[in-house]
C-alpha cells in the first residue's frame, strides 16, 4: 500500500499524536486505566487475605508472588506454562484451519449447510469437559488427546461465525461486485472472503477463550505436564500458594492471549475492523 | 434505436404467505442511447424494481428487456450500478482500490488501472482522498467513490437508484451539479431513479413519471427542453416543476393512502 500523499494528514491517527510532549500523557491514557486496575485488584486482595480471611488457605499477593519467583527461578512454572500453551496454539490453528473453509462453505451455499448443520448443531451441545473421557480413551493421555479437545473447542465457534458472517454480507456488495464484471470465483475471494474476515477473527477470539477452559479441564484430568498438571498437584499435595501461582499464570495468560489477538487485529487486520 | 427498450416489462413478487404483489405491469419504456433518462415515482411504486430488472440482478415475470438488440439476462459490465446508501463499497480497500475493483476483476496492468481510477477520482472531485478507506469518508464522498467506479469500468450505461437521497440537502444540490457536469462531459446514458422531482427536473432530459403501485406503469413522459445549467428559479425551470408536479400529485396521494 502506498503512504499517504503528502500534506494530507492522516486520519486515522489521533489528535493527540501531534502533541510532541504528550507521550507521557499519552501512555497514561492508553494504559493508565489497567493500571489502576490491576494495582487495585492486588491490594484488596492483599487486603483481604491479612483481615478478613487470615487462613494459609488464602495466601496474600506478596506470598503467592515470592512462591512464583521460586517457580521461575527453578523452571517449573514455564514448564508446565510451555506445555499447555503449545498444546493449546496447536489446536487453536488447527481447529481454526479446518472450521473457516467449513464456516465459508456453509455459508455459501445452502445443500452444505443443510448438509453439515446436524453435525455442528448436534455436536457443539456436547461441552469439550465432557469429550475429555473420550478422549482420552481415543488418544491417551499424551498430547493426541489435549489437541484433539482444543480442535473441537475451537471448530464449532469458528464455523458458526464464519457462516454467519457469510450470510451478513450486505447484497449490495455482491451485487456491485456482479454488474462491475466480477466472475463467481472473484466474487468469492474478493468480495465474500475479505467481507466475511470480521467475524472470523470474532470467532477465534472467542475460541482463545475456550481454549483456555478446556485445556486446564483437561489437564486435571489426565495429563504429566500444564498449569492444569500444577493445580491438581497442588490440591494432591495441599500446596495452595502453587495452586494461586498456577491460577494468576492463567489469568494473565488469557488476558495476554487475548489483547495480543486484539492487537494484531487492529495492525494486520485494521481494515477489516467490524465497524466499517 | 433506443439502446434500451422495455417491452410489456411485470414484475410480481410472492410473499412468505404465497401472496402475490404486481409491483409493475405492463411497463414500457425506451431510453436513447447518451441520454440522462429520469424515472420519477411515489415511494413504493416500483421504480427501484425497474431498475433491478435492468441491472439484471432480477428477471421480469413477464415481458422482455432488451439492450443493444439482445435481451437482458443478467448482471453485466455493460449496466453500471449506483447505488443509494454505502453499503455497496467495499471497506477493506481505499477509495482508489474501491475504484479500481472492475478494472482488477478484468486483469488490467497495475499502473493502467490506476492511472485510469484517479482520472476519475479527479473527475468526481476526490482528489488527495484516494488513500482514504470508506469508513473515513462523508457520505457525499462515499457516492462519489461509487460513481467514479462505475465510470471507471466504462460501462455502456449508468443505473443510479436514487444515489443522493441520502445525502444532506447542500451535498445533494451540490453532488446534482456535478453529476451534470460530468454527464456532460461523457455523454453516458443514465437511467436515474428518484422521487424528487426537484432532482428529476436539474437532471433529466427525459422523465417518466409512475403511478403509484401495485401495478405500476409510466404514466407520461416529460421531455425536458433545458440545456446547460439549470437554475432553480428560472421561469422555465419552475414551468417544468408545476407540470411534473400536477402529474405526480394525484399518484402521491393514491400511495399514501394505500400505505394507511
Amino acid at each position: 500500500m502506498a503512504a499517504p500523499t503528502a500534506g494530507e494528514p492522516d486520519a486515522r491517527r489521533s489528535p493527540l499524536d501531534r502533541d510532541p510532549g504528550g507521550a507521557a500523557r499519552r501512555l497514561w491514557s492508553v494504559y493508565g486505566g489497567y493500571v489502576v486496575g490491576f494495582v487495585s485488584l492486588f491490594l484488596i486482595w492483599q487486603l483481604a487475605s491479612i483481615y478478613l480471611v487470615s487462613s494459609v488457605l488464602f495466601p496474600p499477593p506478596t506470598v503467592v508472588f515470592r512462591k512464583g519467583q521460586l517457580l521461575v527461578r527453578n523452571g517449573v512454572l514455564f514448564e508446565h506454562l510451555f506445555a499447555s500453551l503449545k498444546r493449546i496454539l496447536a489446536g487453536f490453528l488447527a481447529g481454526s484451519l479446518l472450521g473457516i473453509p467449513i464456516g465459508l462453505a456453509m455459508g455459501s451455499f445452502r445443500s452444505v449447510r443443510k448438509l453439515l448443520e446436524p453435525y455442528t448443531e448436534f455436536l457443539r451441545f456436547i461441552p469439550s469437559v465432557a469429550m475429555i473421557t473420550v478422549a482420552v480413551i481415543w488418544f491417551g493421555i499424551g498430547e493426541g488427546s489435549k489437541i484433539f479437545l482444543i480442535i473441537y473447542t475451537t471448530i464449532f465457534i469458528v464455523i458458526l461465525n464464519t457462516a454467519a458472517g457469510v450470510s451478513a454480507i450486505a447484497p449490495n456488495k455482491i451485487r456491485a461486485a456482479q454488474s462491475l464484471g466480477a466472475t463467481r470465483a472473484q466474487i468469492f475471494f474478493h468480495v465474500a472472503l475479505p467481507a466475511t474476515v470480521p467475524y472470523i477473527l470474532t470467532g477465534m477470539r472467542l475460541a482463545m477463550a475456550n481454549s483456555f477452559t478446556t485445556i486446564v479441564a483437561a489437564e486435571l484430568i489426565a495429563a504429566n505436564d500444564g498449569l492444569g498438571k500444577m493445580l491438581w498437584d497442588g490440591r494432591l499435595f495441599m500446596l495452595v500458594d502453587e495452586i494461586f501461582v498456577s491460577l494468576v499464570t492463567l489469568g494473565l495468560l488469557g488476558f495476554a492471549a487475548d489483547r495480543m489477538f486484539r492487537w494484531s487485529i487492529f495492525t494486520f487486520a485494521g481494515k477489516y475492523s467490524p465497524a466499517t | 434505436m433506443p439502446l434500451v427498450s422495455f417491452h410489456d416489462v411485470g414484475k410480481t413478487y410472492r410473499s412468505l404467505q404465497g401472496l402475490d404483489y404486481q409491483a409493475v405491469e405492463h411497463f414500457s419504456i425506451e431510453i436513447e442511447a447518451g441520454e440522462l433518462f429520469c424515472l420519477l415515482g411515489p415511494s413504493g411504486c416500483g421504480k427501484t424494481t425497474v431498475l433491478k430488472m435492468l441491472a439484471g440482478f432480477e428477471a421480469p415475470t413477464a415481458g422482455h428487456i432488451v439492450m443493444d438488440g439482445r435481451p437482458v439476462t443478467g448482471a453485466s459490465r455493460d449496466r453500471g450500478v449506483v447505488f443509494q446508501g454505502d453499503d455497496s463499497l467495499y471497506g477493506w480497500l481505499t477509495a482508489v482500490e474501491n475504484v479500481e475493483f472492475g478494472l482488477r476483476m478484468r486483469h488490467v496492468g497495475k499502473s493502467e488501472r490506476r492511472e485510469r481510477a484517479m482520472h476519475y477520482l479527479r473527475l468526481v472531485g476526490l482528489k488527495g482522498q484516494e488513500q482514504k478507506y470508506p469508513a473515513e469518508l462523508s457520505g457525499g464522498m462515499k457516492q462519489r467513490i461509487q460513481i467514479a467506479r462505475v465510470l471507471a469500468n466504462e460501462p455502456k450505461m449508468l443505473l443510479m437508484d436514487e444515489p443522493f437521497a441520502a445525502l444532506d440537502a447542500q451535498t445533494r444540490s451540490l453532488m446534482q451539479e456535478e453529476l451534470a457536469n460530468i454527464w456532460h462531459t461523457t455523454r453516458t446514458t443514465v437511467l436515474f431513479i428518484t422521487h424528487d422531482i426537484d432532482e428529476a427536473v436539474t437532471l433529466g432530459k427525459r422523465i417518466g413519471v409512475m403511478r403509484a403501485g401495485p401495478r405500476s406503469q409510466v404514466k407520461g413522459i416529460v421531455e425536458v427542453a433545458l440545456n446547460g445549467a439549470r437554475s432553480r428559479t428560472d421561469d422555465v425551470f419552475l414551468q417544468y416543476y408545476k407540470r411534473v408536479h400536477e402529474m405526480i400529485r394525484d399518484e402521491v396521494a393514491k400511495a399514501i393512502a394505500r400505505a394507511d
